[in-house]
């Protein structure tokens, strides 16, 4: 059981985690680099000195952005070896799991571990302010644990009982409300922060139906197998 | 061993094969996302960025 679930999830994660890193260097890396240059403060957006956009051009640091694709890949191998073990834990429990539903699944995960923590935590660009980061470590932990719960209850509770705790524990978090910072002093325009935490988002819906699917496909694929 | 007993004896390693998957799943993730070793951060830092993570 527990060789299979490696073997899935390592494989589903580190492809699902190469394809996010080649759309987030494209899509997101962009972003992150034009609001570096705000927040070192060779661009002043606000104020009496105000300039241009100052786009920088686009290019790879290979150094970087290939650091950025291993963590990329081993983040979501994390991530796919918590998928799969509640695809196996779903399983033993006669739940059916096939590549196309797996791409349910993956939006489950999405919502999970990025539409619910940034409901209320944006993701952040550089050069934005934020409160201290333990704070917002706890709180994302504690937001993303609930909203895992109330999927696994959504797909599998049977009772108006569990589907009233799916809506206590995806609302809770943000009724409670996230760490915010004394002051919005951060130097990096809004425009960017928004056009950030919408690439952010999707791009982590696409990787994450892309981790679902594969991860559910390897996953059944050697079920077949093995009976 | 009655058949049952196997039977349980199975669902349990499956369990625990489920628990350590998880949690390996989950210890990569605090690695690649959310420990503040300067290292770390620094390799890290623009996935962390990426992927919605509190960051800095």
């Amino acid at each position: 059981m527990l060789g299979r679930i490696l073997t899935s999830g390592l494989i589903a994660g580190a492809v699902a985690g190469l394809c996010a890193a080649v759309l987030q260097l494209l899509f997101v890396q962009p972003v992150l680099l034009h609001a570096e240059l705000y927040e070192s403060g060779e661009l002043v957006h606000f104020g009496a000195t105000s300039g241009p956009v100052g786009r920088p051009e686009f290019g790879l640091d290979p150094v970087r952005d290939g650091l950025s694709v291993i963590f990329s890949m081993l983040t979501y191998a994390g991530y796919a070896l918590i998928l799969v073990a509640l695809m196996a834990l779903a399983e033993g429990r006669d739940a059916e799991i096939s590549a196309r539903n797996g791409m349910l699944w993956g939006v489950a995960g999405f919502v999970s571990v990025l539409l619910a923590p940034a409901f209320s935590l944006a993701p952040e660009v550089p050069g934005v302010a934020a409160a201290d980061i333990l704070p917002r470590q706890v709180w994302w932990f504690a937001t993303v644990f609930a909203a895992g719960a109330s999927m696994w209850l959504l797909a599998f509770g049977r009772s108006w009982l569990a589907w009233g705790a799916v809506i206590v524990l995806l609302l809770a978090p943000h009724v409670v409300g996230a760490p915010e910072p004394d002051s919005f002093s951060g130097p990096a325009p809004t425009e960017l922060g928004a056009l950030f935490a919408t690439r952010v988002l999707g791009v982590g819906l696409v990787a994450w139906v892309f981790l679902g699917l594969l991860s559910a496909a390897l996953w059944s694929g050697d079920g077949e197998r093995a009976s | 061993m009655t058949t049952r007993t196997i039977a349980e004896a199975r669902s349990a390693s499956a369990y625990i094969g489920v628990l350590v998957a998880a949690l390996l799943g989950l210890g990569i993730v605090m690695l690649t996302g959310h420990v503040q070793a300067d290292a770390l951060h620094a390799a890290a830092h623009d996935i962390r960025h990426a992927n919605g993570f509190p960051c800095h």
